[in-house]
């Protein structure tokens, strides 16, 4: 009976981590405890925990005299729509979500949980960094998490969620996660805080303007979105769930669906607008092609010139990249390629199917693209989908020119199924620029030159030379476009490709 | 009966025309601009013959272009639609030059109601009534209260020369004209340096009823009944309906014989409209005659079963009417709203761009029920800035008015338009609006119920838990299909509760919700249910609901946790929560909009035209920063409070979306 009783004031304990009065100011930041996230995130009722009792083993500074059960983190598993996921939870109220060794250690344990039974893992971060009372055992601690995410990283899909602060090295475990989702307003990450900015720099900055979610969406890329508060994040990332495979060895799962795969959308014949300069929307086309128009948009904020995110056919889920031309004419430069290409391998370690929707007109021209290296990160676009061997369709639209064109999935890029719309133009630039430079003799005749543009364009400016060559598969009409990727993706389910055995490859990073 | 006529006209009048000669066995040939290369109506021609640049008067209203077209198809006879040449003397002339026919009246008749003065003269040499008024010059204050008494009040004081309401004043006694014409006089003569004045009947509560015509050139004269046109917004119709829910038998007598006798003295053949505004006490005043077919004639039609079209057709081919004035009754009721592409909730500021989503309501036609669209766009088409922002004209007819109301409460909630602003919200409210739905409208109703514009309709209490109730129902089938997805734990699946707490509108309502084979029952915390039922399926945009046995239909788009659904002209970001996560839910901050005070937004997507303001400039409330163009408007944008300019983001020549942030103030 007493034991009984014990257990029950011991969870008790537990569950209230830093006491009522931090729940309350933790509420009052717009925030939730580590336990209600977990409730949010998980099935009702499916959550099981461990190391509910674990304290932790410090005896400086008089922390000794503080023990709390759980040590800022509450860790376990439980389902999202049956699936089985892992999940820690950092507890601001106890010790403001300080890392320390055993705080650590939990997170480790269903880390290693994760990989032997294959399941992800979803790590909620509220945390002040690390507990500075502890010293290099809490470093330490770190660097065994950081392992444990680098050792994950292609086996199970790893979602970070950022809803408080995480600063110093605590960033560099989400960094090297899959996913890292933002709660506006009321999360921040950086490496260097706000202070020592203004010393070493003199710069002046808030912390929302270094680490904000606006920064970290927009001008960083290091957050894949952010949400408007912890409720909704944690809705989405349950959404984000049902798109991914549990690991690396099992398929992307299947939802009952209720859109025709046959369904044609005669209103895409009038997508690409008659002038070739005017830009139009890829987000109706994929829309459109999307089982019940759902696209979970990922990086929507950076690098727009390129769209990257997930949608289904058939139920199934695929990974979308698309040139995006209402945004800098859809070109590659460096931010979308780097944004492309990390989608391109997250997709093609965990087995889903990539579909690219190509209207290019080549890499960004200039000076900051060049010394910025725009060779090596254009070189990694291409080496994600060169390398990738899951099912790979790609459907040209309009302009597929220059190296952009080879970059984007193409048939020589392994690409399974290469379509073209009637649109389509494939050549290695535009009539325009390909005159001038072949007839640069004729350039002070406006009249010569016209007319050796219109021939340019009369040669080039279709899919036929492309589709002669057997660069592309087919060319299709844009109104059956869904029907035949879903044909083409269901004709993939056998595929089976593999490279070269290789330690590693060596991608230029 | 001619072979082949061509439609001087685009969008859909020019669509409604081809419908009517197709089924005459008549070929159409379509014109069209660059702008119009892949419109409705070329693709419903028979031929089609490009006329010229987008803007109107370099194709459309050409005469000499759409001439040419005439003789390079053969087609032997013309239809101008309405607007464009419709009403032009000298087109018509020039087609009876080339002995091609007008499908529409002689040149003569246009030419007579043309001019608003003439017009006015003509129609009372006809004995139609006109707006009392007195003319000529006015001596003095007293001679004015004179002239005004006669007329009887209230009476209208205007300057000749007047305009935007200056010099202008109303009275309703003598003491009140005299100070009024006092007023106006030297109003007048500082603002126009012309101080004439003149005096007319002011009409209370004015409502704007039209006469439909039909004449044809062997002297026959009949009148189709009555539309009441009177809810518009700035002159602009926007509901019209037939018959009209004010007029009594004998009115409507007067109206359409004075009308005839006008149409017979300007030897009027072909289909005409005579307007009227008309008082609360149903004394009707002649306002102009239209000489060509009326956007709104489709309610006439559903409720004579005349296909004015065809009858136009007939008249120009020289044929007799085949009816008389006994053959027209009036067979139920039938309302037109008018989808115009305009964003209400931008104070109905143009809108323009590619019409991602267009779904009208099926079409139908039983002995209870009408439901016709005339449209001139298709999905995927595109909304050009160089016309009529008009794309359709959604009409229903019943029996009686009660019930031609509720099918065009269904209908505008089943119509999908996506990809740009429009209307649809607006007209929904109209039709739920107590006032519209008791007949009580005058032309001023809509700035009377909306004077700050519309913010989106209010549901009545028992339709939001209507929509609670389907919303709750949606849910749960969309919970359990995605527990039901692949990979799950076996034996330990997810189980969807019943429990779900519903927030929209401000209010949370707990509900449970029973799914069964058919539907829902959806119980309320006061114990009330109410059942769901619909073949919706998750993601689908549309769903028609059985809820409580009677239709709920809305419009259904993704939204974290629940749906946006848009249903009578109301916009609900709808949530349904399991009891927990409300719990939770209520602890997370209301986070306030952006503050954009500081900003000026581009409120429609359009050009820049011009920069009126520099950065560093001081601007005073009410000032001229920017001109942006759009579907043919230049709309200044100006200060809405003093400031300095900080930064100027757009340049003149340049392309903006809406809400692109045109400059920003410190």
């Amino acid at each position: 009976m007493d034991i009984l009783q014990e257990l029950e004031d011991r969870r008790a304990t537990a569950r209230l981590g830093g006491g009522e009065k931090r729940i309350a100011a933790q509420h009052a930041r717009g925030k939730l405890t580590a336990r209600e996230r977990i409730e949010l995130l998980l099935d009702d009722g499916s959550f099981e925990e461990f190391d509910m009792f674990v304290a932790h083993r410090c005896t400086d500074f008089g922390m000794q005299d503080s023990r709390p059960p759980g040590d800022g983190v509450v860790t376990g598993w439980g389902t999202v729509n049956g699936r089985m996921v892992y999940v820690f939870s950092q507890d601001f109220t106890v010790f403001g979500g300080s890392l320390s060794e055993t705080h650590a250690q939990k997170i480790c344990k269903i880390m290693d949980m994760a990989m032997q039974n294959g399941a992800p893992v979803i790590g909620l971060n509220d945390s002040g960094g690390a507990r500075i009372q502890e010293g290099v055992a809490s470093l330490a601690g770190y660097a065994e998490v950081f392992q444990r995410n680098i050792m994950a990283s292609g086996v199970v899909p790893q979602i970070s969620v950022i809803m408080g602060p995480c600063a110093g090295g605590a960033v560099y475990s989400p960094a090297m996660t899959d996913f890292i989702f933002m709660v506006r307003d009321s999360s921040y990450m950086f490496v260097t805080g706000p202070d020592v900015v203004k010393t070493v720099t003199n710069e002046v900055v808030t912390a929302e303007e270094l680490g904000g979610a606006a920064t970290h969406t927009r001008k960083s890329s290091v957050a894949d979105a952010a949400f408007e508060n912890d409720v909704e994040a944690l809705t989405e990332v349950r959404r984000l769930i049902d798109f991914l495979p549990v690991n690396n060895r099992t398929k992307p799962p299947v939802r009952p669906f209720f859109d025709d795969p046959n369904r044609t959308e005669p209103s895409l014949d009038t997508l690409i607008p008659d002038n070739p300069n005017q830009p139009y929307d890829m987000k109706e086309l994929i829309g459109k092609l999307a089982d019940e128009g759902d696209f979970y948009e990922l990086q929507a904020d950076f690098a727009k010139n390129i769209l990257t995110g997930f949608i289904r056919l058939e139920g199934s889920t695929v990974g979308v990249v698309a040139n995006q031309p209402l945004v800098l004419a859809g070109c590659l430069d460096i931010d979308s390629s780097r944004k492309a290409a990390r989608f391109v391998r997250f997709c093609d370690a965990f087995e889903i199917p990539i579909l690219t929707l190509v209207d290019v007109p080549g890499f960004l021209p200039g000076t900051s693209q060049e010394y910025g290296g725009v060779i090596k990160h254009g070189a990694k676009l291409l080496f994600a989908y060169g390398e990738a061997t899951v099912p790979k369709v790609t459907v040209i639209t309009r302009k597929a020119y220059g190296g952009a064109y080879d970059v984007m999935a193409s048939k020589h890029l392994r690409g399974d199924f290469n379509y073209a719309w009637p649109t389509a133009q494939i050549a290695v630039m535009g009539a325009k620029g390909a005159t001038e430079i072949l007839y640069r003799s004729e350039l002070g005749d406006p009249e010569k030159i016209a007319q050796r543009t219109k021939d340019y364009e009369d040669r080039f400016a279709n899919p036929f030379v492309a589709a002669e060559k057997g660069f592309i598969d087919e060319v299709i009409q844009p109104h059956s476009t869904r029907k035949r990727v879903c044909r083409a993706f269901a004709s993939l389910r056998g595929k089976s490709l593999t490279n070269p055995w290789k330690k590693h490859d060596n991608i230029p990073l | 009966m001619f072979k082949k006529i061509l439609i001087a006209n685009r969008g859909e009048i020019a669509c409604r025309v081809i419908k009517t000669a197709r089924r005459m066995g008549i070929a159409t040939v379509a014109i069209y601009s660059d702008a119009d290369r892949n419109a409705l109506h070329v693709r419903m021609a028979d031929e089609a013959i490009h006329i010229g640049p987008s803007p109107a008067n370099q194709s459309y209203i050409v005469i000499d272009k759409v001439m040419q077209a005439v003789r390079d198809s053969g087609a032997e006879a013309v239809h101008p639609g309405y607007g464009f040449l419709s009403e032009n003397r000298r087109f018509a002339e020039a087609l009876e030059a080339e002995g091609v026919a007008f499908i529409g009246p002689p040149a003569g008749a246009i030419e007579a109601m043309g001019d608003k003065i003439t017009s006015k003269k003509l129609a009372k040499e006809a004995g139609v009534s006109t707006v009392p008024g007195h003319m000529g010059l006015i001596a003095d204050a007293d001679e004015a209260a004179k002239i005004a008494s006669e007329i009887g009040y209230p009476v209208m004081i205007k300057a000749s020369a007047g305009g935007g309401g200056k010099g202008m004043r109303i009275a309703w006694n003598d003491e009140e004209a005299r100070e009024g014409f006092q007023a106006s006089k030297n109003e007048a003569a500082s603002s126009f340096g012309d101080d004439r004045i003149f005096i007319e009947k002011f009409v209370t509560q004015p409502r704007h009823i039209e006469i439909q015509v039909l004449a044809d050139s062997h002297g026959n004269t009949l009148w189709l009944n009555e539309r009441e046109c009177s809810i518009q917004r700035r002159n602009q119709k926007v509901i019209e309906e037939a018959p009209s829910p004010f007029l009594d038998a004998a009115t409507r007598k007067a109206m359409g014989e004075q009308s005839c006798a006008l149409a017979r003295a300007v030897n009027y053949a072909s289909a005409g409209t005579v307007e009227f505004i008309v008082d609360g006490d149903r004394n009707f005043y002649f306002l102009e005659m239209n000489t060509r077919l009326q956007v709104e004639h489709p309610v006439t039609e559903l409720i004579t079963g005349i296909d004015l079209v065809e009858q136009m057709i007939r008249v120009a081919a020289g044929e007799k009417l085949s009816l008389t004035q006994e053959d027209i009754g009036i067979n139920g009721w039938a309302i037109e709203s008018r989808l115009y592409a305009e964003d209400p909730y931008r104070n109905f500021l143009p809108s323009i761009g590619r019409l991602s989503r267009y779904r009208p309501p099926q079409e139908f036609a039983t002995p209870e029920a009408v439901v016709r669209n005339d449209t001139g766009v298709y999905e995927g088409g595109e909304i050009s800035m160089y016309y009529d922002p008009m794309i359709a004209k959604l009409c229903t007819w019943a029996p009686d008015r009660a019930a031609a109301i509720d099918g065009m409460r269904v209908a505008l909630d089943t119509f999908e338009v996506e990809g740009i602003g429009h209307n649809l919200p607006f007209l929904s409210a109209v039709m739920d609006h107590p006032r519209f739905v008791s007949g009580d409208i005058s032309t001023a109703f809509i700035d009377e119920e909306y004077p700050d514009g519309f913010q989106g309709a209010t549901l009545a209490p028992e339709l939001l838990s209507r929509v609670a109730a389907a919303a709750s129902a949606m849910y749960f089938v969309t919970e359990v299909r995605r527990a039901r997805i692949s990979g799950r734990m076996d034996n330990h699946e997810r189980h969807v509760g019943a429990d779900w707490v519903v927030a929209l509108d401000g209010q949370e309502m707990p509900v449970t919700v029973h799914a069964d084979k058919a539907g829902s029952n959806v119980t309320f915390a006061d114990g009330r249910t109410i059942r769901v039922e619909s073949d919706w399926r998750p993601g689908q945009s549309l769903a028609r609901l059985q809820v409580d046995g009677t239709p709920l239909v809305m419009k259904v788009g993704k939204q974290p946790n629940g749906f946006r659904l848009r249903l009578r002209g109301a916009d609900l970001k709808v949530r349904v929560l399991s009891p927990r996560r409300a719990e939770l839910s209520r602890l997370m901050p209301e986070k306030l909009p952006p503050d954009t005070s500081r900003m000026l937004i581009c409120p429609m997507p359009g050009l820049v035209v011009s920069l009126a303001v520099a950065e560093g400039d001081e601007v005073q409330e009410g000032q001229a920063l920017c001109t942006v163009e759009a579907m043919k408007m230049e709309n200044t944008l100006r200060a809405e409070r003093r400031g300095v300019v900080k930064k100027i983001n757009a340049t003149a020549g340049q392309s903006l979306a809406v809400d692109e942030v045109i400059m920003e103030f410190e």
